[in-house]
This record gives structure tokens, sequence and C-alpha cells, in this order.
């Protein structure tokens, strides 16, 4: 009785470990996508907006076309006439036009590949940080980042979103003689081609694209989980009473 | 022929060669030896699953890399995206993958619980001490692995985990930094270092784990399975010469054991199909960037099972005493069998003193691996430092304490209760 006293705590004491590791990982400013990778329609969306935003300058040289053609419910015409511009196979994967020596020339850096994005960084990531741009003069672009500071990345998307400022409320502190900042809030300050929920829709497909480009088959995983286990519930059951008769012997 | 007699039983073919190959082979002996009649004792509790399940997962293990090794190209110029074309583009590449990644967290998992079922029920002692050497080196040989088969993916935490470890080498002193050359082959983690940790995770390493682990059966074969109770059911033999508390490893254990694979696979198969990065814990974020030595990830942190030591290493402020620290924290439970002076083998019948040091020793690893996960700040050097003297103390002073331990009468015959 004691051991699975034992047992039970290590049990306990191991998932809540888990569960304060999970809470530790994720930073309180990030913003939930919401993403839904079984949405068909906005996949759709997102494979466009990051044909027509994205892959310009970032590639995504693990996926292929012809995949995109098959999961996303497309013919391959259809994604040769809308997603398809620079003239690869359907069997090809998403590269970029832009010359790497021009980007790390014009950018500071390479655009990273953005085919496992999602999964490097995390989906609550990708979508606060693009909805993270603010006008800043001081700054090459004359945008920063709230999420990534001193990005060489300029606000691809202001048309769609408009150019926001960042609003701070200032705490003095005459001690040290200083004033610290504490971020508040976005402020519009030129709206863009959509209204702020129609950009966070916006910026919600394109992730839940870069989510979907970053696992393929996650849905294909996720179905034939629940498959297993039940195989494995029968398997267990049948298993189970072949023990039950065996071990009846033993006294 | 008469009537009466009952017709001789035509033999099948394939009988017939059985018997043919068994006379030249003698495998039905070894048959009998190993499963049909190893008595192994009744009273088996739900600690005695994992040392089935870690065979389990070494032949998982072995069947996913064969596959993996069909499609994955060992150079720094093409092993990341041969990884991501194993998961995209090969039929149920991804899943072999997965099987694989998860294999490495599940193994551990499996083994710390066999290796903790041996503390409880002193397993090690005396006549099972080479079983719990061979065990051991079982268990070095699986961190070697496990520490070559992470550099494979190139990602950017494979980089840095594999810079970090290797330097670790380097606070020997003489010898130190040419030895580090010397392993990696290179100045830094390189092409060549890539080429041979692979050579090493996917020959050297699983023919070394295969040898050990038949070593480990056969020296518990030769003397025998502990039980819960830590009664020797050889004592007491019933007139078949067969000991009265045990029970022929096939058929019975094996029926129970595969209730327990299919417990662990239903397990296992919810990590592989809904969570096969586990949070970031058996698949770390950072290695879905390929290796980049100018981008060093936020937190290098090494995969959850090593970082209880890992934690002692950063707690001790020399290098070098880290290092031997860490090393002492692997090697020390080697000396178990012979540092253990208590009569009894089982925590039922031991005393409140092994128990709280026990409790104290399992609580301080678990600790331990928390805190080689979190960035450092000063009150955590502090834990770690803490937790790494309760770790050390369950060893250095069990002498003592095993001797001292009010411990309680060993019955005569193992505790079991017919279902």
């Amino acid at each position: 009785m004691r051991i699975k006293n034992i047992a039970l705590a290590l049990v306990l004491g191991v998932s809540w470990c888990g569960a304060s590791f999970a809470a530790s990982s994720a930073s309180g400013v990030l913003q939930p996508a919401n993403n839904d990778v079984a949405n068909t329609a906005s996949l759709q969306r997102g494979a466009r907006n990051f044909v027509n935003y994205c892959l310009g300058c970032h590639s995504a040289r693990y996926v292929r076309y012809s995949r995109l053609a098959a999961d996303l419910g497309l013919t391959e015409a259809q994604v040769i006439e809308n997603l398809m511009f620079t003239g690869d196979s359907i069997h090809g994967t998403m590269q970029n036009v832009l010359p790497q020596e021009a980007a790390a020339r014009w950018f500071g850096t390479t655009p990273p590949d953005l085919s496992l994005i999602a999964r490097a960084r995390g989906t609550d990531y990708v979508y606060t940080f693009l909805k993270s741009f603010y006008v800043d003069p001081k700054r090459p672009t004359g945008v920063n980042n709230l999420v990534l500071p001193g990005t060489s990345m300029p606000h691809v998307l202001w048309e769609l979103q408009g150019f926001q400022e960042a609003v701070y409320d200032g705490e003095s502190d005459p001690a040290n003689d200083a004033v610290h900042k504490k971020f508040k809030g976005f402020e519009l300050v030129q709206p863009g081609l959509l209204s702020p929920a129609e950009y966070d829709q916006f910026v919600r497909d394109t992730v839940n694209f870069l989510d979907y480009i970053a696992e393929p088959m996650q849905l294909e995983r996720r179905s034939l989980g629940f498959r297993v286990l039940a195989f494995l519930l029968v398997f267990f059951l049948l298993a189970y009473a072949l023990k039950k008769e065996y071990w009846k012997d033993v006294k | 022929m008469s009537a009466t007699m009952p017709s001789p039983v035509r033999r099948g073919r394939l009988a017939a060669i059985a018997e043919w190959c068994d006379q030249r082979l003698g495998y039905s002996r070894f048959i009998k030896a190993h499963m049909t009649e190893y008595y192994a004792p009744k009273n088996f509790n739900f600690w005695y699953y994992f040392g089935s399940l870690a065979l389990l997962v070494l032949v998982i293990q072995i069947v996913t890399g064969i596959f993996l090794t069909m499609n994955y190209k060992p150079s720094a110029e093409g092993a990341f995206a041969s990884v991501e074309y194993i998961m995209r583009d090969v039929e149920w590449g991804w899943l072999i993958r997965y099987m694989h990644s998860t294999g490495a967290s599940a193994f551990f998992v499996v083994v710390y619980l066999h290796m903790f079922r041996g503390l409880m029920y002193g397993s090690y002692k005396n006549p099972r001490e080479l079983v719990w050497i061979f065990g051991m080196l079982i268990y070095l040989c699986l961190m070697a692995e496990a520490f070559f088969g992470y550099l494979l993916p190139w990602g950017n935490m494979s980089y840095w985990g594999a810079q970090v470890i290797v330097s670790l080498f380097g606070a020997i002193p003489g010898i130190g930094e040419s030895l580090v050359e010397w392993i990696r082959g290179d100045y830094y983690i390189s092409d060549i270092t890539l080429n041979r940790f692979f050579a090493l995770h996917v020959i050297a390493l699983p023919l070394a784990l295969i040898f050990l682990v038949v070593a480990h059966i056969f020296a518990l074969h030769e003397v025998g399975s502990n039980n819960p109770d830590g009664v020797e059911i050889k004592k007491l033999k019933g007139p078949d010469g067969h000991p009265v508390d045990g029970i022929p490893f096939h058929p019975y254990y094996t029926v129970k054991d595969l209730v327990g694979v299919i417990v662990f696979l239903a397990f296992f198969s919810c990590v592989v199909f809904f969570a096969p990065e586990m949070g970031g814990y058996f698949l770390e974020h950072a290695n879905f960037q390929p290796a980049n030595p100018l981008q060093t990830p936020e937190n290098i942190a090494p995969v959850w099972y090593f970082t209880p030591f890992y934690a002692i290493l950063r707690a001790v402020p020399n290098k070098l005493l880290g290092v031997v620290l860490m090393g002492l924290a692997v090697i020390s439970f080697a000396f178990l069998p012979w540092l253990d002076r208590s009569k009894v083998k089982s925590i039922r019948y031991r005393g409140w003193i092994f128990k709280t040091f026990l409790f104290a020793f399992a609580f301080s690893f678990i600790a331990l691996g928390y805190l080689g996960l979190q960035h450092v700040t000063p009150a955590y050097t502090y834990a770690a430092r803490f937790f790494t003297i309760v770790y050390f103390s369950f060893f250095i002073l069990m002498p003592w304490y095993t001797k001292i331990d009010p411990t309680k009468p060993v019955p005569e015959r193992v505790t079991y209760h017919a279902h």
C-alpha cells in the first residue's frame, strides 16, 4: 500500500512538473492564433495570402505544389492558375524568386525559409508578430516589431493593416531620474484596406496555412491515431481475457 | 497393426523440418531454459512490466531506425532536408520518424521506472550484482546512443546541444582540448562529426546494446528473478524440483506482459499521434530550424532525460568538478550492490530510514530534472545544489543507514493472492 502511495506521488509529481513546464514556456504577451487546420477554406485563403505577400522573399522549400492541391481540395489546374507564379513544375517546391545575395544586401539578412516556422516559433508567435508592427522612424524600414524588436522585415502588410503606433503608459521614477515605459496597446494612425477584424482574419488564415505546411500530415496523423487506439482497445480486451484464463491456474 | 491401437499421428512436413533443425541446433532446449521452463516468481506486480517493455522499445527503435536510414542523408548539407523529406514525401515516413523520436524518450521513461523498481525491491543485491552491472552498462550505452542520435536531424538544438556536451570533455586537465578535437574530428561540430556520430548511432552502439541486453537476460536467468518480497523462490522447491512460488515464464508472463505491451502502446500512440513534440520536450522547437553555427538558441537545454545530470553540472561552480560530479551521478548506481548493507532486499520489509532516503532520492532526481530545463537563476542554483547533496547522500550514506535501518522479518514464501 505504501509503495502504491509512493508511486502515485511520483506520477503526480511528474505530471505537475509537466504542467508547470508548459506554463513557463508560453510567453505572456502572445495572442492566441485560434487557427484550425481542418478548415480548408481558411487554408485556401491562407495559401493565397502566402503566395501574394510572403513568397516574394521567403521560400517554403519543403512544400510541394502537388501536395497543396491534394490537401487543400484544389485541382492541379487551380493551383497552377492561382498559386504558381514562378513557372515551376507542379511537382516542384515553393521556391522564392529573390536571389539570396540580393536579399542579404537589402535586408542585412536572408529571409528565412518558412516551411517550419510555425513549429519552430509556434502559431501564436507568428500571429502576434504579424500584428505587432508599429511606426518607428528610427528603423530603416520605418517600422519596428514588438515581438521581435529590431527585425529587418518591413511591414509587408501595411497596405492591408495600415500603420499603428505603440502607446505606452509613462511611469515616472524620480528616484532614478527616469521614466519606465509600460506597453499599453496599439493605436491605428492610418487605416488600411481591411478593418481590424478583417485583418485579424487575414493573419489567422495565413498562420493557419503556415501551421499546415509545417506539418502537412497532422490531420491524417490525428485521424489515424483514433483508429489505432480503437484497435488497441479491442486487442486489450482479448489479451486481458487470455491472461485471466491462463492465470486461473495460479494459486 | 491391431484395430484397437490409435493410428500414429501423421507428422506434418514442417514439424519434420523443425525436428531436423532442432537435432542440429538444440533450440528447443534454449526455449525451455529461457521460456517454458524458466520459473519466475508468481507475485510480480505493476513494476515488473518495464523489463519486457524496454525490450519492446529496443525492437521499435531498431526497426524504425532501419527504415529511417533508408532515406536519411548523413551530411551537413543534406541531413535536415532529408528528415523533412522523410516527414513529407516518404510513404509513412512521418509515422516511422515519430515512432523513433517518441521511442527515444519512451526508452528512458521505461528504463528509469525499471531502475526504480530495482532500487525498491533490492534487485541489485546478491546474487544479482552482475545483472545490475550489465543493466548499468546498458544505461550508459543508451545515453551515448541517444546523444549521438540527437545530432543526426542537424537542427539548431542538435548542433548546439552536441557543441555543449562535447565541450565538457575539454574540462579534463591536460588532454581536454585535444580530446574534444579528436571526438569532433574537426575544430568545430561539422560534417565530419555528423558522419561519425551516424556510424556510432546506427552500428556501434546498437551492437553493444544488443550484446549487453543478451548478457543482462542470461545473467538474470542464471540466478533467477527477484520479486516484490525479495524472497529467493529457489530456496523452496516442490517434489517436481521446481520452485513452489515459481511459474513458467511462458505462457504465464508472456500473456501478462502482452497486456502490459498493449497498455504501453496506447500511451505511446497518444504521443505519436496526438502530441509528437510533447510540448517541446520530446522534439524541441529550436530543432525545427537547421543547424546554424552563428546563431545560438535562446536556451540550450538537453532533452529531458539528461537534465538531472545537467542540473548537477550547472550547480557546481568549477567546470571540472561539475563534470566529475555529473559522471559520478551516473556511475554511482553501479556500486549499489556493495553499498547496501541491509539484510533484506525489498522495501516491504525495510524500515523508515531506507524509505525516507529512497523517497528523497527519487524526488531529488525529478527536481534536478526540472531544474536542468530552466534558465539559471540564483534561487534555482541553490535548489540544484541542495538536491545534488540529497542525490549523493543516498549513495554515500547508504552503508550507514542500511545497517541501522529497523527491518521487518521476511516471510518464507512470497505474498500472493489468487485472483
